[in-house]
């Protein structure tokens, strides 16, 4: 099955090791950039705290799995899978992401 | 069957210690407690008395309060002195003609200062130290007076000539002996001990023995010494040792010590039936103990002797470890090598001030005695070593020796057994330390609360908190401070990295000091050095990742996610047309706006897209950024002082801006305050600062280490009646020896507490200069005033930046889900109705609504 991709910034508009927040389908996704320039998107709704606001928090590296704390509680959610390390129940969506002609895009 | 009733003569340190032993045993309800004192009040700690010069009230220096008598049934006398015991009836009576019958007299008579029989002695202005009413009479004598002297060279005439030197006296010690506490020290150590104290200041005559006092012809007094040499001074202090206060004992058939004291057996029993006599006014074998511990032993031993108990009094060592005039000096056990055939080692360093002596058996196998002084390092080892009775590990001289490569062989506390006392001053053994760590007590905070360990004169923290750290091992708890999994370094340990290596980023420390990439902990931690270390712009791409969002936005996040806006208004000092500008700005962005606690002003509700140009209008007012999202310098608060108070000393709103400018920026283990009072009404609540300042008539007195939130704390104080050049000088090192050795998210007091030698020891680095490292806090503090600019100033001119302020990097929709409410004439978050409501263990709890005020009708 062929995905759609919709550009969604340049890279070059990421900063290492910080995120961002894209509006996407009427959805607010955060996106991250870590230092080998991996791009990972997530949702930008923080359950525990009741906010949009995981862009906006620090890159964690929990034992080797990369998180971000939230900027209110500080939770740690994974990059990857959206999984919340403290409160599994809290988890929230991952979304596919990539780069393509430096572009950072999320599927459509 | 009735109580038995216990009379207590002497509501001293001793005295009272019985009554609290008495309280806490289990059969205190079949006894009936009354207590005389010839003092105006109960019980104080005399061995802190001179704190009382350094600002300690009498309030913080008590031990107990008539409420805790009240409570616990306890009757007391103040202000009476007991002056007949009639031992045949069992009763004693009182100055004031009160009679008492008693089943148990316990003598806690304390001792008296020996004033030495020489012509003159009973002038005005010559005085003891032993009581509060002897230190006021002594501030009063200083105000009128240039010149001190204090007779007596021991560890009380030290103290005393301490006192007088703080109270601005030129201050002399007179002794008798050929050297400096001739009982503690040999002659080595009190040289070295007595050329310290001259570059004080003081004036140090050994072997004087004074014949008269007479009219002075410069001073109010002249001594004449039997030498044919005099001193002049206006004021005299006798502290030539103490006599045990026997005056009681003597008026009936009581066996007294040839030279004094009341004589008592291993359970504290005078040869007269059903008297005790505990503390400094009994003799044991043949000697007086004239330290507390000792007697709160024997306190203890009474207790249970009374009580049919089996414990028994078996000596007291008199080692000791204290600061004289900021000299560290110890003396354990057979410090002169008065023991035969016993052995000794010498190591002296005259450049450092550092003079240590070990006397060893002649087997050269175990500790006799030791004195040390400039460096006391080696105490707690040491002492161990000798109480018990352990073989030295390792050569003895490396216990000197200063640490070359290789280092001394560390006596490990597991050497010791569980009953090895570690702290004398509250009979603390390793193993009522293993006992309350297990109980939960894992910090030395916690230590320090629930076995007293370290409150008393603070000697025994190394070696404390050497315990605390086995027992945790032996728990399984890791004791390690690292900062978090990604570095194995303390942040004190990090920070010197930085420094020594000049590291600029965070990539650079990770990669060549720690492992992985870092997290929400050390990440934050290691931008706070570098901006305390090399103060660069903290949203550089470099630093960005390292700021947690309140230092990206540069701005506080509230919990729907906005944020704060806080400009800096130094000193809560604002004209009328600065507050015009931040009311249109408010209003324009329909912010939430209150006064803070910290005297400035704070918008709430704030957007990310709406921060950069909120700042360009609070800018172009005249505004900078209030750090108030930073670990850093937040606000100096001020009261108005003397421009305008009546009571003003100084001019305390110039100072708290002159304050708030010189180390705004800052950024700091955690956030710090301040605050500027303009006399000692305080209205600034400077003692809740981590530095406070308040004006008397003299200068500035500067306190340290206090502060409000979660443990409020009052501050110590630190230095007094300063300039404003020394007061800048002492708080620019005192903050940036406070960055480079505090743990992350560590306030200042938490730090000092933590400090082995607390307030005594920072007055050392930063007054004295202990360590020489002054030159280099104050460079590093300028380097950070230099390099000072306005983050927000930077980032509203920077397109870059501004990217960032953004809620979505692809529209320029806003945040949907942000939801206000009309509240007292002004917008708030919304959160629903069913958050509102205040809801515990499934109840609402009631609210009144205030959610509108009656508004107040123009006349
Ligand atoms: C705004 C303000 C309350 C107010 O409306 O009055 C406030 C608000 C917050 N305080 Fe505070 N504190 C404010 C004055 C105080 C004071 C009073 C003072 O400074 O005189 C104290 C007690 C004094 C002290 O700190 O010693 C105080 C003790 C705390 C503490 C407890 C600190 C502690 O050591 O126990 C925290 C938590 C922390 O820092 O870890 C805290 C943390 C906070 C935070 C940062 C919590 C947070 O992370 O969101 C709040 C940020 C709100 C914001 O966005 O601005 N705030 N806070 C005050 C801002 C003062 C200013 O102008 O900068
Ligand atoms: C300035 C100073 C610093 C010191 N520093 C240290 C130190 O660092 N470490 C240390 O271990 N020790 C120190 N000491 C010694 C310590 O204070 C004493 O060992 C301790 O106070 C002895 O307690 P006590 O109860 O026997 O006597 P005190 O505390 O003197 O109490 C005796 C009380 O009995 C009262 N009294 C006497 N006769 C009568 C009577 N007939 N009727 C009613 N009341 C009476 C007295 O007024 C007094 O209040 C210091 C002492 C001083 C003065
Ligand atoms: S502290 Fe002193 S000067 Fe300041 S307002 Fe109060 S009384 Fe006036
Ligand atoms: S030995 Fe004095 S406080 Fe512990």
């Amino acid at each position: 099955m062929s995905q759609d991709w919709k550009d969604i910034c340049n890279f070059s508009d990421l900063v290492k090791n910080t995120g961002v927040c894209a509006l996407h389908n009427n959805e607010q996704v955060a996106i991250f950039v870590d230092d080998e320039n991996h791009v990972y998107a997530i949702s930008n709704y923080d359950p525990c705290g009741n906010a949009y606001v995981l862009s906006r928090g620090l890159i964690a590296d929990c034992k080797g799995r990369l998180t971000v704390a939230s900027p209110l509680y500080k939770q740690h959610f994974d990059l990857q899978t959206g999984e919340c390390l403290e409160e599994p129940e809290n988890s929230v969506k991952a979304y596919p992401v990539r780069v393509e002609n430096g572009k950072v895009q999320l599927s459509a | 069957m009735s109580k038995q009733k216990i009379v207590v003569v002497g509501n001293g340190m001793v005295g009272h210690k019985f009554i609290e032993n008495m309280i806490e045993h289990p059969d205190y309800d079949q006894y009936e407690v009354v207590t005389f004192s010839e003092e105006p009040r109960l019980a104080y700690d005399r061995v802190q008395l001179s704190y009382y010069f350094a600002g300690k009230t009498v309030d913080e220096l008590m031990l107990t309060s008539p409420d805790f008598y009240d409570e616990n049934g306890v009757r007391f006398i103040v202000n009476d002195k007991v002056v007949t015991i009639d031992s045949d009836n069992n009763k004693i009576v009182t100055a004031s003609g009160r009679e008492e019958s008693y089943d148990k007299l316990i003598l806690a008579t304390g001792s008296y200062p020996f004033v030495p029989p020489v012509p003159g002695r009973e002038q005005d202005h010559c005085l003891v130290y032993r009581t509060i009413e002897d230190l006021e009479a002594i501030t009063a004598s200083a105000k009128e007076s240039k010149v001190g002297v204090v007779v007596g060279g021991g560890l009380l005439g030290l103290e005393a000539a301490n006192a007088l030197q703080n109270l601005g006296l030129k201050s002399h010690v007179v002794e008798f002996a050929p050297r400096l506490m001739a009982v503690q020290l040999d002659e080595g150590g009190g040289q070295l001990l007595r050329s310290k104290i001259e570059s004080l200041g003081v004036g140090v005559h050994t072997e004087k023995n004074t014949t008269e006092i007479v009219a002075g012809e410069t001073c109010r007094y002249r001594m004449n010494f039997a030498d044919g040499t005099h001193l002049e001074t206006d004021m005299i202090v006798f502290s030539a040792g103490i006599r045990p206060q026997d005056e009681l004992a003597r008026q009936f058939d009581i066996e007294i010590g040839p030279r004094g004291g009341i004589v008592i057996d291993n359970f504290c029993q005078t040869s007269a039936k059903d008297i005790y006599a505990i503390g400094e006014c009994a003799l044991w074998d043949g000697k007086i103990f004239g330290l507390v511990a000792p007697g709160y032993n024997m306190a203890k031993v009474a207790v249970s002797h009374i009580t049919g108990g089996q414990e028994a009094f078996e000596g007291a060592d008199m080692s000791t470890k204290l600061k004289l005039l900021g000299v560290d000096v110890a003396s354990i056990g057979d410090a002169q090598g008065r023991t035969p055939g016993s052995l000794s080692y010498t190591y002296s360093d005259g450049h450092a001030g550092v003079y240590k002596r070990l006397i060893v058996c002649a087997e050269n196998k175990k500790v006799l005695g030791a004195v040390l002084v400039g460096d006391v390092e080696a105490y707690g080892n040491l002492l161990q070593m000798m109480l018990g009775d352990i073989d030295i590990p390792g050569s003895p001289e490396a216990f000197i020796l200063p640490a070359m490569d290789g280092a001394a062989p560390a006596l490990g506390v597991d050497a010791l057994p569980d009953s090895a006392q570690i702290c004398s001053c509250h009979d603390v053994s390793k193993g009522d330390i293993f006992e309350a760590v297990k109980g939960g007590c894992t910090d030395i905070a916690g230590i320090k609360s629930c076995t007293k360990a370290v409150t008393g004169c603070g000697g025994c923290a190394a070696m404390t908190t050497q315990v605390m750290n086995a027992a945790l091992t032996e728990m399984g708890v890791e004791v390690n401070n690292n900062i978090c999994a990604h570095f194995e370094y303390t942040r004190q340990e990090l920070f010197d990295i930085v420094r020594a290596k000049k590291i600029k980023t965070f990539d650079q420390l990770i990669s060549e000091h720690g492992h992985g990439k870092g997290c929400e902990i050390c990440k934050p931690a290691v931008g706070s050095m570098l901006a305390t270390q090399w103060n660069d712009y903290v949203l550089s791409d470099d630093n960005i990742q390292l700021q947690d969002t309140n230092d990206i936005f540069l701005a506080n996040m509230q919990k729907d996610g906005t944020y704060s806006v806080v400009p800096r208004m130094a000193a809560g000092e604002v004209t009328p047309d600065q507050l015009i500008a931040l009311g249109e700005i408010g209003k324009e962005f329909n912010l939430y706006t209150k006064l803070t606690g910290g005297q400035r002003i704070d918008f709430f509700g704030a957007q990310l897209h709406q921060l950069p140009v909120i700042w360009e209008k609070l800018i172009a007012a005249g505004f900078e950024t209030g750090h108030a999202y930073g670990k850093s310098l937040r606000t100096v608060k001020s009261c108005v002082g003397s421009t305008w108070c009546r009571y003003g000393m100084l001019d305390s709103v110039s100072m708290a801006v002159l304050l708030e400018m010189r180390y705004k920026g800052m950024r700091t283990p955690h956030k710090v305050k301040m605050a500027v009072s303009g006399c000692t009404r305080e209205c600034a609540e400077a003692q809740s600062k981590d530095v406070g300042v308040i004006a008397t008539d003299k200068g500035w007195n500067l306190y340290v280490c206090g502060n409000g939130g979660m443990k409020p704390r009052h501050a110590d104080l630190f230095a007094t009646d300063l300039d404003d050049e020394t007061l800048i000088k002492y708080v620019d090192r005192f903050y940036m020896f406070y960055s480079h050795t505090a743990d992350r998210l560590q306030r200042t007091s938490v730090w000092m507490d933590n400090m082995e030698g607390g307030l005594d020891y920072l007055k050392s680095v930063i007054i004295d200069d202990k360590l020489g490292i002054c030159e280099e806090l104050e460079a590093d503090m300028q380097r950070i005033i230099d390099n000072y600019e306005c983050e927000w100033k930077k980032t509203i001119h920077s397109k870059e930046r501004l990217k960032r302020f953004a809620h979505f990097i692809n529209s320029d929709a806003t945040d949907d889900s942000l939801a206000y409410v009309a509240e007292r004439g002004q917008e708030r978050a919304r959160i629903d109705m069913q958050a509102r409501a205040k809801i515990s263990k499934g109840e609402i709890i009631k609210t009144l609504d205030v959610t509108e005020v009656e508004a107040v009708e123009p006349v």
